[in-house]
């Protein structure tokens, strides 16, 4: 009920009550009778609710969101892998204790 | 930093690996915490999230959720859908609703029902429509039966407007608005009364994601100042919904009880401050509204100001509306499950008698509903 979609605004018409939206190729129109005046720009990202624009997407928060995921991928990634190290480090059929058990 | 595409906002926050990347964060901040702790999602766009993803699978066993009531087809009251059921039988009325209430049984039936016996039922994906319809039947009432939250109450507000300003004559409404922060409070109250009987204790909120959209985060500020709960706002998507948990988890950790916002990208605590001004100019609220499952809950509903009442279907048609309150079917436990004291699995006919085609209950009647969301995702829980 609640649900809405991402929509990039693709065009405003004259008296900026109404715009088109991009969704994914789909092209629709939306209402801005909720935004103030001037408050959307063709470009923007918005966020559409039952046939309204109810507010815009903050793209600098939405970047920051996905930055900050990508870093804690990075640092998990980083993690496995030093674990991974650790593990064949400690891995006993491995190394010359190994290769001497193997050649007897 | 990269330019924000429309892709970015559907797939990362849809991401695999980061939505595990929180499972082993939440993990190892669960070790930590002192006892198990409950998280009522109030919105039943969380609980489609939650169901959808297996969510639940994915967390430790000290890291529970309960499903709130957060779906405003599910806590209508069945007298409420008669009225809708009735208004659809008048002559020359034409109702028009969102399609979420199509199915939705009252004692009558649904208004899918009603249009089989031939009343004159739409449903559109967007209040405006009713203009159209409206010019279109000039000799005929439309009465908009307006249901939602405060995401939705805003535009049945800019539909007042234009019927107004446009001096439209035959659109009257039918207004079901509820809001989310009273019915909160209520289930916090509830277990303070019958404290015995719930075995549940509602530690933290995941808040609404497009409620506050509209309203700020601002509505929850009392949560955890005067309720010791701490409220996150979270986006809809899986990755949003384990970034809240993550941050209600570390709250617990850290010892903090604070309102955070997870959902920086589109909330803030004004919120959207025209809509805000539309529902404030035409609407007030309503003493008591009658939740299905819950009751009488005090202030959480609206209803069209006194000056606006020659719009207003509830007062123009009252002789012919029903005003007796009509309980669920007594093997239905929806009100337990809504206050968080049952699982959909714990009800004898849910899954047999109660289903998303033959709904018996509240909570299976939208796709939203806690039982229908459990139907659909196959008891995962």
């Amino acid at each position: 009920m609640c649900l809405s979609i991402p929509s990039k605004v693709v065009k405003i018409s004259d008296d900026e009550t109404m715009c088109t939206v991009d969704t994914m190729g789909v092209q629709r129109d939306a209402n801005l009778m909720m935004m103030e005046d001037g408050d959307v720009s063709i470009g923007d990202y918005v966020l559409l609710h039952i046939g309204f624009v109810m507010n815009k997407i903050d793209e600098g928060e939405a970047m920051s969101s996905i930055d900050t995921y990508k870093e804690i991928l990075e640092h998990m990634n980083e993690e496995d892998r030093k674990q991974a190290i650790l593990e064949d480090d400690e891995c006993e059929a491995r190394g010359e204790k190994y290769a001497e058990e193997i050649n007897t | 930093m990269e330019e924000l595409q429309l892709k970015n906002l559907y797939d990362n926050f849809r991401d695999g690996d980061t939505i595990k990347a929180f499972a082993k964060i939440i993990a190892e901040d669960a070790k930590k915490l002192q006892k198990p702790i409950n998280i009522m999602e109030v919105c039943g766009g969380h609980t489609h999230t939650i169901m959808k993803f297996g969510l639940p699978q994915l967390l430790p066993k000290n890291v529970n959720f309960i499903h709130g009531p957060g779906c405003p087809v599910c806590i209508m009251p069945k007298e409420r859908i008669d009225h809708a059921y009735v208004l659809s039988m008048q002559e020359n009325v034409i109702l028009v609703t969102l399609g979420d209430m199509i199915k939705v049984p009252g004692s009558n039936g649904s208004l899918q029902d009603a249009r089989a016996k031939g009343a004159d039922v739409r449903f559109v994906y967007s209040p405006m429509e009713c203009i159209k319809i409206a010019q279109d039947n000039s000799d005929k009432t439309v009465i908009f039966f307006a249901i939602g939250f405060e995401t939705t109450t805003p535009m049945t507000a800019v539909l007042v407007e234009q019927v107004i300003k446009s001096k439209i004559s035959n659109i009257l409404f039918h207004i079901n608005h509820v809001t989310v922060p009273e019915v909160m409070v209520e289930l916090i109250d509830s277990r303070d009364v019958h404290v015995d009987s719930y075995n549940n204790e509602i530690d933290a909120f995941l808040g609404p994601s497009h409620v506050s959209v509209i309203a700020g985060s601002k509505i929850y500020d009392k949560f955890p100042k005067d309720y010791g709960r701490p409220v996150v706002v979270t986006g809809f998507e899986p990755v949003d919904a384990m970034e809240g948990i993550s941050m209600i988890v570390k709250q617990f950790v850290e010892k903090r009880c604070e309102l955070e916002v997870q959902y920086k990208r589109v909330v803030n605590h004004d919120g959207n401050l025209k809509a805000q001004d539309l529902i404030n100019t035409y609407f007030e609220k309503m003493s008591l509204f009658r939740w299905r499952g819950l009751g009488n809950v005090p202030d959480s509903g609206l209803k069209l100001k006194d000056e606006y009442e020659k719009y207003d279907a509830e007062k123009i048609y009252k002789s012919v509306l029903p005003i007796a309150e009509i309980e669920d079917h007594k093997l239905c436990i929806c009100g337990d499950i809504l206050r968080g004291m049952a699982k959909p699995q714990e009800c004898t006919i849910f899954g047999t008698a109660c289903k998303p085609t033959t709904p018996i209950g509240s909570c299976m009647v939208s796709s939203e509903g806690a039982c229908a969301a459990y139907y659909k995702y196959g008891n995962l829980i």
